[in-house]
């Protein structure tokens, strides 16, 4: 049987103007009910002494039948001679608006259903000004109870008049606006005798002259990842394509590391064929020439059409629960698969869905649609919803809920200021953890030379600084060049400048930061020290290599030196190392490839030093 | 992309979203022709492997051709089968129509399971065709730890965003196949070539249109024997999926009791 692909409409409007019946109707009258659904709809009408109700073929709850209400959106399958649908019904009710949002979202087209005799009321205008902020562009208006004006053609001129105004201001033009009446089925899915005067389309032909929504592919390639899959020696990022489409060979460049990569393979299951490109709308996994630090959150794109990396936000958002949003206010924005803790810098404009005027505020409350500058400490990769409406809009999260929704109307890559503030004991650590969202600590990376120290401190450094962190690497070669100048490499001398480097950690750790340091500190009583001088803020990172692998890298040329006899006391060679007894971590980075020992180190910052550090399980 | 491919990709979507963010997950399978084709979507979803236990609640009351299927396929796919069996009616809720009661085993079935595998999230594989409260699902399904499901007060979900995050005590229900249809799952079934317990076939004139238990689930008249035959019974036929499922039919509201108190 060939299949076209379905049509996902929404019918909104004001409670009570006739969205359930309107739908019943048009599922009767299309010949979709199942035998038996009219006489079991009859039987419930009867048993509650009302007449013939069909409303109940979509209100599937006893509370909705009982209260003639839809209380929660819906979703029902019918076909007319064109295409198959499926219906949308949302509930229109002032307090059930995040489940009218809910189904409005997934749809390609909207019915707003209008009372004749009452006009376009404060619902229907809510439900037209979401429609259009939740990115329903195709509209057709049915002006319902026709049969309570009389068919009047001027009482349906002035409503029609009033709706096209509103839509108009909005940026639509509803594509018919049709006399009907739900309960008799006129104008349904044949013409109505009644209306003489009107000779647009019936509302089912109104639903065959939407078009189907495509596929963004001719865009800008947005690959946000969702999870990293190691299934066996591949190592498969996955997610799904958003816009734009991407090939096997193709450079992919990752916000906000900035890292790039050739795409090797695209990864498909059960496919006799290989997959050289995907596009839009697929979920796929990819395999790449060479190992980043890519994890879920992360937007693949091509060079030349890269996101923003924005740290303010100019967003509209709509407010869904009962406590008020307000400036200050911290919540988590989600865009794509991309989380961040944004501040509420500003409320630009709270608008009146009445007028759609707009008024400066400081509070936000249920149901409100305003415009809100959002400020993140990390960059956040995003697009304008004016651009790429699937990567220029987001959910806004509170606790355990999704609480609002917004559209990026506008981003600003402002460089990100994250000053050293000198200390002041007048701040508590609580103070300085909770502005910085994770608490101050000391890593202490200890191993051979060449063992890959500094590459993996600096490379820690920049995932966390790109998250928004206060971090900073103290590495040994760079403190003796300043701090400890003085010192020689004499016992007493190396001993010093570990116990001056605890010192210095400490205070970083006091401000807040996280501090990493890069010493060799072969010596379990010098590092016994450091733990003392760091206290429970300590956490020793053995970069565990064997000698033979680190001799083979010898990055500096000291092995070779100092099997030359021309470095005495050279640590592995001519003095021993002390290999930590009981590191807080052990990575090997004589196995271990440097993408997942950084991911592995990531993740024990993310749980050490988090905000979320104690909670994080649960998430 | 045809409409088939937006469904498999739109599932995958979100069980890839699910697994990434729900620790302690398990797949609910029914041997049915819905959730072998979730089955079939996880192994996509994870290049081939299912990366989380698979459940049967098993009342003993399933037909020997369902036993026979399930074992062959957990072992040809190296599926991670827990099997949990659900207590006895007698323990159900007396006040529920006979049948209905009988259906209620597996809801209690279900929060046993929680209970000591102590699972976050399960994964089920309901559509929104079938039923009309299930019609008004989400998509990620919060649930109290007794089961309840408060269908006045579902979290919001739009653009394909979950609510992914729960208080300890709640545990969600992940519905993949809520936008497929049962000609959906036919038609993907027969282009994927997923098997299909043959119950679903014809004989002697009837056929199993929805399978649950033997007590409780009744074949109905039919001729159709194959995938494309079944896909023609459906294009034209006027009876409900679930008219050979009784505990649907018994009161108004029946099936809404059950779901509410944890039902699927």
């Amino acid at each position: 049987m060939p299949q076209t692909s379905q049509l996902r409409i929404v019918i909104v409007g004001h409670v009570d103007h006739g969205k359930s019946t309107l739908i019943g109707r048009l599922l009767n009258d299309t010949g979709s009910l199942p035998d038996g659904k009219v006489d079991q709809v009859q039987e419930m009408s009867r048993k509650r002494g009302m007449p013939f109700e069909w409303s109940f073929v979509m209100d599937a709850l006893q509370a909705e039948r009982d209260q003639g209400i839809t209380i929660d959106t819906t979703q029902i399958h019918f076909k007319t001679a064109q295409r198959p649908y499926v219906i949308i019904d949302a509930p229109g009710h002032a307090e059930f608006l995040k489940n009218m949002v809910t189904g409005a979202s997934q749809a390609d087209a909207a019915i707003l259903v209008i009372d004749a005799a009452e006009g376009a009321l404060e619902q229907s205008r809510r439900h037209a000004f979401l429609l259009h902020l939740l990115g329903v562009r195709q509209v057709a208006v049915a002006v319902n109870k026709m049969d309570r004006v009389d068919f009047d053609e001027a009482r349906f001129q002035a409503v029609e008049q009033e709706i096209r105004a509103y839509l108009g201001e909005l940026g639509v033009t509803p594509t018919s606006v049709i006399p009907v009446a739900a309960r008799h089925g006129d104008n349904i899915a044949g013409p109505s005798d009644k209306a003489p005067w009107y000779s647009g389309p019936t509302v089912v032909e109104a639903l065959d002259a939407f078009m189907p929504s495509r596929a963004p592919l001719d865009q800008a390639l947005r690959f946000p990842i969702q999870d990293v899959y190691k299934p066996d020696d591949r190592r498969i990022l996955a997610g799904r394509i958003e816009s734009g489409r991407l090939r096997v060979g193709d450079t992919l460049h990752f916000a906000p590391t900035g890292e790039s990569a050739t795409i090797i393979t695209i990864e498909a299951w059960n496919h006799p064929e290989t997959v050289l490109s995907a596009g839009a709308g697929q979920s796929i996994g990819i395999t790449l020439d060479k190992r980043l630090f890519v994890e879920r959150g992360h937007v693949g794109f091509h060079r030349e059409q890269a996101p923003k990396l924005a740290h303010t936000l100019s967003v509209r958002l709509f407010w869904l629960v009962s406590r008020p949003l307000a400036v200050g206010d911290v919540l988590t924005l989600k865009i794509a698969t991309s989380e961040h803790r944004v501040t509420v810098e500003s409320i630009t404009a709270v608008i009146d869905i009445e007028d759609l005027s707009a008024t400066p505020g400081k509070i936000i409350h249920r149901n409100e649609v305003a415009e809100v500058v959002f400020r993140s400490r990390r960059p956040i990769p995003v697009d304008e919803a004016s651009d790429l409406s699937r990567t220029g809009r987001g959910v806004l999260i509170d606790g355990y809920d999704v609480v609002g929704g917004c559209i990026v109307l506008e981003a600003n890559e402002a460089a990100a200021a994250t000053n050293l503030h000198a200390v002041d004991h007048a701040v508590t650590a609580d103070e300085r953890a909770a502005a910085n969202g994770h608490k101050g600590g000391v890593l202490w990376f200890t191993g051979l030379s060449g063992a890959g120290k500094s590459t993996l401190a600096m490379a820690l450094e920049r995932v966390l600084f790109d998250r928004g962190w206060q971090v900073f690497v103290l590495d040994g070669d760079g403190v003796r060049g300043g701090l400890n100048a003085g010192l020689g490499f004499s016992l007493e001398d190396r001993a010093e400048n570990i116990r001056r480097v605890a010192e210095a950690a400490k205070l970083f750790a006091d401000a807040g930061m996280v501090v990493i340091t890069s010493l060799i500190s072969p010596l379990a009583s010098d590092r016994a020290r450091a733990r003392a001088i760091g206290g429970e803020r300590f956490h020793e990172v053995h970069v565990a290599a064997d000698l033979a692998t680190c001799e083979a890298r010898d990055p500096k040329g000291l092995y070779a030196k100092a099997r030359a006899g021309d470095i005495p006391d050279f640590t592995g060679i001519s003095s021993p190392y002390e290999a930590p007894e009981n590191p807080e971590v052990t990575i090997d980075t004589g196995t271990l490839p440097q993408a997942d020992a950084l991911a592995t180190l990531v993740d024990y910052v993310e749980r050490t030093f988090g905000a979320n550090a104690a909670t994080r399980r649960l998430a | 992309m045809n409409d088939l491919d937006q469904l498999e990709s739109q599932s995958i979507y979100i069980l890839r979203e699910a697994y990434h963010s729900i620790d302690r997950m398990a797949l609910l399978w029914s041997i049915g022709k819905d959730s072998n084709a979730l089955l079939w979507l996880c192994r996509k979803a994870f290049f081939g492997r299912v990366p989380f236990p698979v459940v049967q609640l098993d009342t003993d009351m399933e037909l020997p051709e369902v036993y026979e299927f399930r074992d062959r396929i957990a072992r040809e796919w190296d599926l991670d089968l827990r099997v949990e069996h659900c207590p006895p009616e007698s323990e159900m809720d007396p006040t529920l129509p006979p049948n209905t009661r009988a259906a209620a085993r597996k809801t209690v079935g279900l929060r046993n399971l929680l209970d000591h595998g102590g699972y976050q999230g399960v994964v089920v594989g309901i559509r929104r065709d079938e039923q009309a409260t299930r019609a008004k699902e989400r998509i990620f399904s919060p649930r109290t730890l007794d089961g309840a499901w408060d269908v006045k007060d579902q979290p919001a979900e739009f653009w394909d965003h979950y609510k992914t995050r729960f208080a300890e005590g709640t545990h969600v229900r992940i519905h993949p196949l809520l936008a497929w249809t049962e000609m959906d799952i036919w038609r993907y079934s027969k282009r994927e070539d997923i098997p299909i317990v043959p119950l679903y076939f014809s004989r002697n004139g009837k056929r199993y249109r929805s399978l649950g238990e033997k007590n409780i689930t009744f074949p109905v008249d039919s001729n159709a024997s194959t995938i494309d035959e079944i896909i023609a019974e459906l294009a034209v036929t006027r009876v409900s999926e679930r008219a050979g499922r009784t505990m649907d039919n018994e009161s108004e509201d029946s099936f809404e009791r059950l779901r509410s108190s944890g039902y699927m």
